[in-house]
C-alpha cells in the first residue's frame, strides 16, 4: 500500500469512500441494540458484580457483609494461590514455548505443495478442532499409569517407564503440558505455513548462489521473516495461558496433592464447591487485571511497530 | 506448472528420491502416528468389545456396539441433544447479532462509532473464565428480569450470543464491500434493511463460513459455561457429561470412548466441510496481526 500524505481538502472524500453510508441517524442503534443489550447482561454486569462481590464477605440470605481490600489479602497470602500461580506461569511458558517451537518444526517438516503433505497437514489438524475436553478424557485414558498403558507400552519398547503421568505429583504437570503442545503445535504450523509462503523464493536462490548452508538459511532469512507471524503467536497464547482451565479440570482437576492446581481451577473450587464467592471473586478480578493490562500492552506495541515500519 | 526446486521449500526438501526424502517420510510417519493415533484409540475403543484402560488399541479387535448401548443407557443422546440445540440456537442467535452489529459499524456512521467498537474490544477481554463466579450469580437472577436461567439451554446460548471476535471479523470484511453497490441499490428504492438482507448478506457469505466455523468451534468447545450454567447434571452438554461416564464406576473406558466419539463427529463433520473457510480465517488473522 502506498502512504501519499493527504492533504487537507482530500481527506473527507476518501472518508466517504470507504463506504460509509449515512442513513437514518438511529438506524445503527437500533442494529446494535441486541448485541450492546447482550454485552452489558453477560459480560460488563458480571464484571462490575464480580468487582463489588470482590469487597465483600458474600454470605447468602445473612447479607453480604463490607470487608475491604480483605480478600484480596487472602488471595495474595494464600499459600495454594501462590502455587497455583507457579503452576499456572511454567504451564503458560511450557506450552507456549513448546508449542511453537513443534508448530515451527511441523511447518518445516510438512511445507510443499503436493497433494500427500496437503492431506497429512489436513489430519494432523484435528487437535485444533477437537473440544479440549474430549482431548483431555482420551489422553486420561492413554496416560494409563501401569506399563501396559497406551503411552507407557510404547515407551516401553524404548526400554522406557513406566510412568506414572497424571498419577505421579512430579510428572503431571508436565504430562498436562505435553498434551498442551500436542492440541497447540498444529494451530501454530498453520499460521507459521502462512509465514513462509510468504517469504521471498528469490532470497534463497540468491543465498545459495552465495553458498549459504541450510542452517544458515533458516537463521538469517526464515526466522526474520516469521517474526511478525511469531510474535502475535507468542503473546496470544500468553494471555490465554493465564486462564487455562478446561485442560487441567479435565486430565486432572489440580491434583494430584496440588500438583497441577492453576489460578483457574482453584477458582472454581473455591467459587463453586467451598462457595467462598468474595475471594474467589477477587482472584478473578486480578485474573482480570492482568488479562486486561497484557492486552492492551500488546495492542499497543503491535501499533506502535505498525506506524514505525 | 514450474519444477519443484530446493526453493520451494525452507529447508530445501529435494522432490528426487535420496536420504533426503527418505528421512522426510520416516519423520512424516512419526508425525502422523503422534497426531493420529489418540484418534485412531477413541474409535478403536468405542467398538471394542471389551476395554479396559490397559488395552488400549489402534483398531476394534471384535466389534461389537456395546459401548454405543451402555453409553445410550446412561443417557448420551440427551447430552448430545443438549449440545446440538445449544449449538444450533447459539450459532444462530451469535450470527444474527453479529450481522446486525457489523453492518452498523461498517456501513454507517454515527457518533458514538468508536466507543462501540472499544466496548467490543473490551468483551473479549471478558471470557467465561475471567468472570466465571459473577456470571453464575447473574445466570441464577438476570438483573432487571429476575428470571433464572439455570438448567435451561438459554444459560448457554444466550451469553454465547456476544462474541467480540465475530463482530470484529464480520466489520473488517463488510467494510471492503464497494459503496457503489449500495448507492446504486438506494436509487432502486431498496430499503434498509433489504439492504442488509438482498445486498451485503449475499456478498458476505465468504466471512459468514469463517463466522460459523469458528462460532461452532468456540460454542461446541464450551466447558465452565454448561457446567455453571447447569441445575444439575442431566442439564450437561455432551462435553461435560462425559466427565460423568468417566466417574460412573459401572461403565468401563469403552463406554467414556464411544461418548468421546459422539462428541467428535460434529467437530469432525464441520471441519472436512469448511477447512478452506477455517485456514483461510487462522491464517487471515495471524497475518494481519
Amino acid at each position: 500500500m502506498t502512504t501519499v500524505p493527504l492533504t487537507r481538502r482530500a481527506r473527507p472524500l476518501v472518508a466517504a469512500r470507504r463506504g460509509m453510508l449515512s442513513g437514518p441517524g438511529w438506524l445503527p442503534w437500533v442494529l446494535l441494540l441486541p448485541a450492546l443489550l447482550f454485552a452489558l447482561m453477560f459480560k460488563f454486569i458480571p464484571m462490575v458484580e464480580g468487582l463489588r462481590m470482590s469487597l465483600f464477605k458474600v454470605q447468602p440470605f445473612l447479607g453480604d457483609q463490607w470487608v475491604g481490600l480483605e480478600n484480596y489479602r487472602t488471595v495474595l497470602t494464600d499459600s495454594r494461590f501462590r502455587s497455583a500461580l507457579g503452576h499456572t506461569l511454567l504451564l503458560g511458558i511450557g506450552q507456549t514455548v513448546g508449542a511453537l517451537v513443534l508448530g515451527f518444526l511441523l511447518a518445516l517438516l510438512l511445507e510443499g505443495q503436493t497433494r500427500s503433505l496437503w492431506v497429512l497437514r489436513t489430519a494432523i489438524f484435528l487437535p485444533v478442532v477437537t473440544a479440549v475436553a474430549v482431548i483431555g478424557e482420551v489422553w486420561r485414558i492413554l496416560y494409563f499409569p501401569t506399563e501396559t498403558g497406551f503411552v507407557n507400552s510404547i515407551a516401553g519398547w524404548f526400554g522406557l517407564g513406566p510412568f506414572g503421568f497424571l498419577n505421579d505429583p512430579d510428572q503431571a504437570l508436565v504430562s498436562v503440558m505435553v498434551v498442551g503442545v500436542w492440541t497447540a503445535a498444529p494451530y501454530n504450523m498453520v499460521i507459521i505455513l502462512a509465514g513462509l509462503a510468504g517469504i521471498d523464493r528469490t532470497l534463497y536462490e540468491a543465498a545459495a548462489v552465495d553458498g549459504v548452508s541450510r542452517w544458515q538459511r533458516i537463521r538469517y532469512i526464515v526466522l526474520p521473516g516469521l517474526r511478525p507471524a511469531i510474535s502475535v503467536l507468542l503473546t496470544l497464547a500468553a494471555i490465554r495461558s493465564l486462564r487455562i482451565f478446561t485442560e487441567v479440570f479435565v486430565l486432572t482437576g489440580g491434583g494430584p496433592a496440588g500438583s497441577t492446581e492453576v489460578w483457574m481451577t482453584r477458582v472454581f473450587s473455591l467459587g463453586f464447591q467451598r462457595n467462598d464467592l468474595g475471594v474467589a471473586s477477587a482472584a478473578s478480578t486480578l485474573l482480570l487485571l492482568v488479562t486486561v493490562v497484557l492486552t492492551l500492552g500488546m495492542r499497543l506495541l503491535t501499533r506502535q511497530k505498525e506506524s514505525g515500519s | 506448472m514450474s519444477m519443484s526446486s530446493q526453493f520451494d521449500t525452507a529447508l530445501g526438501w529435494s522432490p528426487r528420491l535420496g536420504v533426503g526424502k527418505v528421512l522426510r517420510i520416516l519423520l512424516c510417519a512419526v508425525v502422523l502416528f503422534v497426531f493420529a493415533a489418540p484418534f485412531l484409540t477413541i474409535f478403536a475403543g468405542a467398538f471394542n468389545k471389551t476395554t479396559d484402560s490397559t488395552q488400549v488399541t489402534l483398531y476394534p479387535q471384535d466389534p461389537t456396539l456395546l459401548g454405543f448401548q451402555i453409553a445410550g443407557e446412561k443417557g448420551i443422546w440427551g447430552y448430545f441433544l443438549n449440545s446440538l440445540v445449544i449449538v444450533g440456537g447459539g450459532l444462530l442467535l451469535q450470527l444474527t447479532v453479529s450481522v446486525l452489529a457489523a453492518y452498523a459499524l461498517a456501513r454507517r456512521k454515527f457518533r458514538g462509532h468508536t466507543v462501540v467498537m472499544l466496548l467490543f474490544l473490551l468483551t473479549m477481554m471478558l471470557p467465561e473464565e475471567v468472570i466465571a463466579v459473577p456470571l453464575s450469580q447473574v445466570l441464577a437472577e438476570l438483573p432487571f428480569l429476575g428470571i433464572s436461567l439455570k438448567g435451561s439451554v438459554f444459560g448457554v446460548i444466550l451469553p454465547v450470543a456476544l462474541w467480540g471476535f465475530t463482530i470484529l471479523i464480520m466489520t473488517e470484511f463488510m467494510k471492503e464491500i464497494p459503496r457503489e453497490i449500495e448507492e446504486a441499490a438506494r436509487l432502486d428504492g431498496v430499503g434498509e434493511l433489504r439492504m442488509l438482507w438482498v445486498i451485503v448478506l449475499p456478498l458476505s457469505k465468504p466471512v459468514l463460513g469463517v463466522a460459523t466455523i469458528f462460532g461452532f468451534m468456540m460454542i461446541w468447545d464450551q466447558y465452565l459455561l454448561p457446567l455453571i450454567a447447569a441445575d444439575d447434571p442431566s442439564d450437561y452438554t455432551l462435553t461435560v457429561a462425559l466427565s460423568v461416564l468417566r466417574s460412573d464406576g459401572t461403565v468401563g473406558p469403552g463406554v467414556l470412548l464411544a461418548g468421546a466419539l459422539i462428541a467428535l463427529v460434529p467437530s469432525l463433520v464441520v471441519y472436512l466441510l469448511m477447512q478452506r473457510s477455517l485456514i483461510r480465517g487462522i491464517t487471515a488473522g495471524a497475518t494481519k496481526g
